[in-house]
């Protein structure tokens, strides 16, 4: 897996995101400040709960928010584009050819009318100047590449006749037809049995070495992410709580949310017992007295600087916890900057 | 003494209608049809010669990928469905001689509830989480009024549920009350089998530890036995005595969970068990499993369902049926298990 | 408990109805504005013979074809009879027509589907046969020819309107009932000891009303609109019975001579009734469905 290399550019680079929702309960606000970069060829996963914002995250840099939802501040930099503010007619350019998304439920995601071989086709023609005539021979190649047997009869068949597996594939395919530099995957093995999501987590990854490709990936599956990744970005209530490198990160938690999330996830337990429930419930994101720091309330290691804004990430820090009162980091090891109580002048 | 559930050469077949490939649309499926009435239609194996026996007190895991025929073998299980063949013995009652039709009535339907998957469906959106909860114990125990009252307070607090919740209509609940709710329907009439469906699969992981734990004290205090369905291994590791593994129809490996899943002796399990993302592991290639399962259709009685797709396949296992072998407390059905048995440990020399 | 969200007490659920109601109809002004309509037109019902100024079979051929004017608002007919009283009175006999009818099929066609949907086999494929056979004809012909074979009776007309819509009604309940005949609440139903026909009733049945009362409220516009149909044939509800469909019948002859009053306050009448309905269709379900309530 490859890391972000500081000196270089990274792929795409989300700066304060702000996302509100209209409903009929009130304004919820979905995401705060929410800010993070992936690297040319990095994978970094991004981690919550329901209700973290996650998903949401990736809908708003794909610019495919709910009509209710809106995006009130932040800026989403692929190349030199801002994607969140960029025209309609940019943005379909872009999409595509330069960034590209995944989805949950593959079935459901692909077009039931179209036969899959189409629909990757329809790709390569729009985003990778492809020639129509050759478009359909590319298409059963994309097949062959992630892994269908048979490319050239499955690409006249519908997602109704392939399995959840399959159709995964299909999605896997259409996302990469025209290779683009950032991939997004929201919950790409979710509904998958265990088995099939190895095979696919590795399709992703070897494809994504091959073409230097950044990935996203974004689950609620923090073993999953674990080992897939070379990033982890943890969410919590629309927030980014912790941001490190996935050796650190399991190695030394620093946000106290990170710590209960790896408590609670039944691979770190030797028994039922032993498993630790997160305290508390997510804050109603509606409410308009929420805390600067959404996991406060609920949170065991509060002390009274948590009032305050959160503190603001040292520029270049590579682990980046959102807290004034974090697990304590090794004295020794790799050297850190973290933004926190402690060195702030 | 008689286990609590006694499952002997248990199968279910489906007949296949209209499936591609198998001829049923092609004249040779007409004929066939035609020729031969109902029986030679196609079938689906959904479970095949299944036995295994469950007792009081026991947790016992059920694991296999999608199409294994797990959910078939607990609707079946449940009396929600008839076998086709075999036997069901609940204590020492043969449940099959009852057709899941009539069971409803049946006095021994409050001894096995279950606790469904997705308790936003399997709650009715009209009902609110009393009308749920109180609805076997109307129809089976025959309570109402103040009875009635008392009794789904307390199943529910005993889940956790604070009694001003049970006004609420599903989707005023959040996803770990719902599953509350499911549970607390399903041991109000305090079954001595419950079944559980991956009761914890759509839930945060913060959600589940709760959810788990809770129906680990429910076990102790009102003295059930469980069969647990999941897909996820880690769950079941922490919450099961015993585990079996199905494959397309057949269980091919059974054993303490914890033995079964450090060191697993069937090539499905070893595969299933090196898929399943840990901690401070990475994703390296290791033991992969290539293709999709054989069909369910009418499979080869010799041939074992898993060639094709294990590692090893050699002759014997393309010509006879590996058949479920003990070997301690295990079992394992596969020509090679004794290759995968952990080897005795050396005797201490003098 | 680690996961109950707070919120406030629940109040009885007659309360929440009627606050639940309150709120839709106050979100969309279109139906806040069709339930007014509504609530207009079932006091016209209700209260139209006793309120109106002349009684509608009153006639007086000295006033025959005045125009709209301070004594006749709507003007006269041939007969000298009062438009305007005749027009609100029909609306006791159009109305009782459009309930009767949406009743009646939603009994027939609503049970017969959803137990076709969920019994499946014979019971499916009776039914099915039944909805085959009406649809094979024109709707409207259908109509007309058990109006014209039974006899010109408001019964009737109620009859043949609910007949001609059954296959409407029971394909719709069909499809519901199937959908949820293996859904996990059925399954958790029998394993609470219900019987096939407890589910039916409780499980099923509740969960396919608010889908029919959509429909319920677009067969009343229908069923209106048939009966004037019918009776523009003369077919329908005969003289001097005052409905509207027949006086647009009636008045039609009239339209070209000038007399425009005749026929066109009827159609309105008729007009602004289905639109109401129509509009109303939405509402009812946001109200009667649960899954909407926040």
């Amino acid at each position: 897996m490859i890391t972000a290399n500081a000196n270089t550019a990274p792929a795409l680079s989300v700066e304060g995101l702000c996302v509100e929702f209209r409903t009929r309960a009130g304004i919820v606000r979905a995401l705060d400040n929410v800010s993070f970069s992936v690297g040319k060829g990095e994978t970094m996963a991004l981690v919550g709960e329901s209700g973290s914002g996650k998903s949401v995250t990736a809908y708003a840099i794909m610019g495919i928010l709910d009509p209710a939802g809106r995006i009130t501040s932040g800026r989403a930099m692929l190349g030199g584009l801002d994607l969140l503010h960029a025209k309609p007619s940019q943005l379909a350019e872009v999409r595509g050819r330069d960034i590209a998304m995944i989805f949950q439920s593959p079935r459901t995601a692909l077009n039931p009318i179209r036969p899959v071989g189409k629909q990757i086709a329809d790709v390569l023609i729009r985003h990778g100047n492809v020639p129509r005539r050759e478009a359909p021979e590319q298409a059963v190649e994309m097949l062959r590449a992630v892994g269908i047997t048979d490319p050239a009869r499955r690409a006249k068949a519908y997602p109704f006749e392939m399995s959840g597996g399959m159709c995964q594939r299909v999605m896997i395919a259409i996302a990469l037809a025209a290779k683009p530099s950032v991939l997004i995957a929201d919950e790409p093995t979710t509904g998958l049995d265990v088995t099939t999501q190895a095979v696919i987590m590795d399709l992703i990854g070897d494809l994504a070495s091959k073409m230097g490709m950044a990935t996203i990936f974004i689950t609620h599956d923090l073993a999953l992410a674990g080992q897939r990744s070379a990033r982890i970005v943890v969410m919590h209530a629309g927030h980014v709580v912790e941001n490190a490198p996935t050796n650190e990160l399991f190695a030394y938690p620093r946000h106290p949310y990170t710590a209960e999330l790896i408590a609670a996830t039944p691979d770190s337990a030797a028994s039922l017992d032993e498993l630790a429930s997160i305290p508390g419930t997510l804050p109603d994101l509606r409410r308009s007295d929420l805390p600067p720091c959404r996991y406060s309330e609920r949170c065991p290691r509060k002390i009274e600087a948590c009032a305050q804004p959160l503190p603001q990430a040292a520029p270049g820090a590579t682990h980046i916890v959102a807290c004034w009162n974090p697990l304590p980091a090794p004295t020794l090891g790799a050297p850190i900057l973290v933004a926190s109580a402690e060195n702030v002048a | 003494m008689t286990a609590l559930l006694d499952v002997a050469e248990f199968s279910k077949l489906f007949p296949v209608s209209g499936a591609s490939g198998t001829g049923s649309l092609s004249w040779a499926g007409l004929k066939r049809r035609f020729q031969g009435g109902p029986e030679k239609l196609p079938k689906v194996y959904a479970v095949d010669n299944v036995s295994f026996v469950i007792e009081k007190g026991e947790t016992v895991g059920l694991v296999g990928e999608s199409g294994c025929g797990k959910s078939t073998l607990v609707r079946a299980l449940t009396r929600l469905i008839d076998a086709s063949d075999g036997s069901v013995k609940l204590g020492a009652r043969e449940l099959t001689l009852t057709p899941a039709r009539e069971f409803a009535s049946d006095p021994d339907r409050a001894r096995i509830q279950m606790v469904f998957q997705d308790a936003g469906e399997s709650v009715n959106p009209r009902f609110t989480a009393f009308d749920a909860i109180a609805d076997p114990l109307r129809r089976l125990r025959k309570l109402s009024g103040r009875t009635l009252r008392d009794r789904v307070e307390t199943v529910a607090s005993q889940c956790g549920l604070p009694p001003q919740l049970l006004t609420r209509f599903p989707h005023q609940l959040s996803g770990g009350q719902r599953a509350r709710v499911g549970i607390a329907r399903a041991i109000a009439v305090e079954p001595d089998l419950l079944v559980l469906d991956e009761p914890t699969a759509a839930l945060d992981v913060s959600v589940q530890v709760v959810i788990l734990q809770l129906l680990q004290r429910l076990k102790k205090e009102l003295g059930m036995s469980y069969l647990f369905v999941s897909h996820d291994l880690s769950v079941v590791k922490l919450l099961c005595d015993r585990v079996l593994v199905m494959y397309l129809g057949k269980i091919i490996e059974s054993g303490p969970a914890m033995e079964v899943f450090e060191h697993p002796l069937h090539p499905y399990t070893q595969a299933l068990v090196a898929a399943v993302p840990r901690f401070g592991e990475d994703g390296a290639e290791r033991l992969r499993l290539s293709g999709e399962p054989r069909s369910p259709i009418d499979p080869d009685p010799n041939v074992c369902r898993f060639y094709g797709r294990c590692p090893r396949g050699t002759n014997a296992c393309k010509t006879t049926m590996p058949e479920l072998r003990r070997f301690g407390a295990r079992q394992v059905a596969c020509h090679y298990a004794e290759d995968f048995l952990p080897k005795p440990e050396p005797q201490a020399t003098s | 408990m680690t996961d109950i969200a707070t919120s406030p007490p629940r109040e009885s659920s007659l309360t929440a109805l009627f606050k639940h109601s309150r709120y839709v109809l106050g979100e969309n002004p279109v139906t806040g504005f069709a339930f007014a309509l509504f609530v207009l037109i079932v006091l016209a019902s209700v209260f139209g013979p006793h309120i109106v100024p002349y009684d509608p079979l009153a006639s007086d051929t000295t006033q025959a074809l005045k125009p709209p004017n301070a004594h006749h608002w709507f003007g006269t007919d041939q007969l000298g009879r009062d438009v305007f009283s005749r027009v609100v009175v029909a609306t006791r006999l159009d109305f009782f027509i459009a309930i009767a009818s949406v009743a009646l099929v939603f009994l027939m066609g609503g049970l017969a589907g959803v137990a076709a949907g969920f019994f499946g086999g014979w019971t499916d494929r009776i039914v099915g046969r039944i909805a085959d056979t009406i649809m094979a004809f024109p709707l409207f012909v259908l109509a007309m020819g058990i109006v014209a074979a039974l006899g010109n009776t408001v019964q009737n007309i109620v009859l043949a309107t609910a007949i001609v819509n059954f296959p409407l009604y029971a394909r719709i309940a069909r499809a519901e009932a199937n959908i949820r005949r293996d859904a996990g609440f059925v399954e958790a139903a029998r394993l609470s000891g219900n019987s096939d026909w407890r589910i039916l009733s409780f499980q099923i049945l509740p969960n396919v009303f608010p889908i029919l009362v959509v429909q319920m409220s677009l067969t009343m516009g229908y069923a209106i609109l048939n009966a004037a149909g019918l009776s523009f044939i003369g077919l329908g509800v005969r003289p001097p019975t005052p409905e509207w469909g027949i006086m647009v019948a009636e008045g039609s002859a009239f339209m070209v001579s000038g007399e425009w009053w005749n026929a066109t306050f009827p159609g309105a009448a008729l007009m602004v009734a289905v639109f109401c309905f129509n509009l109303l269709g939405d509402g009812l379900r946001d109200m009667v469905d649960p899954r909407r309530r926040t």
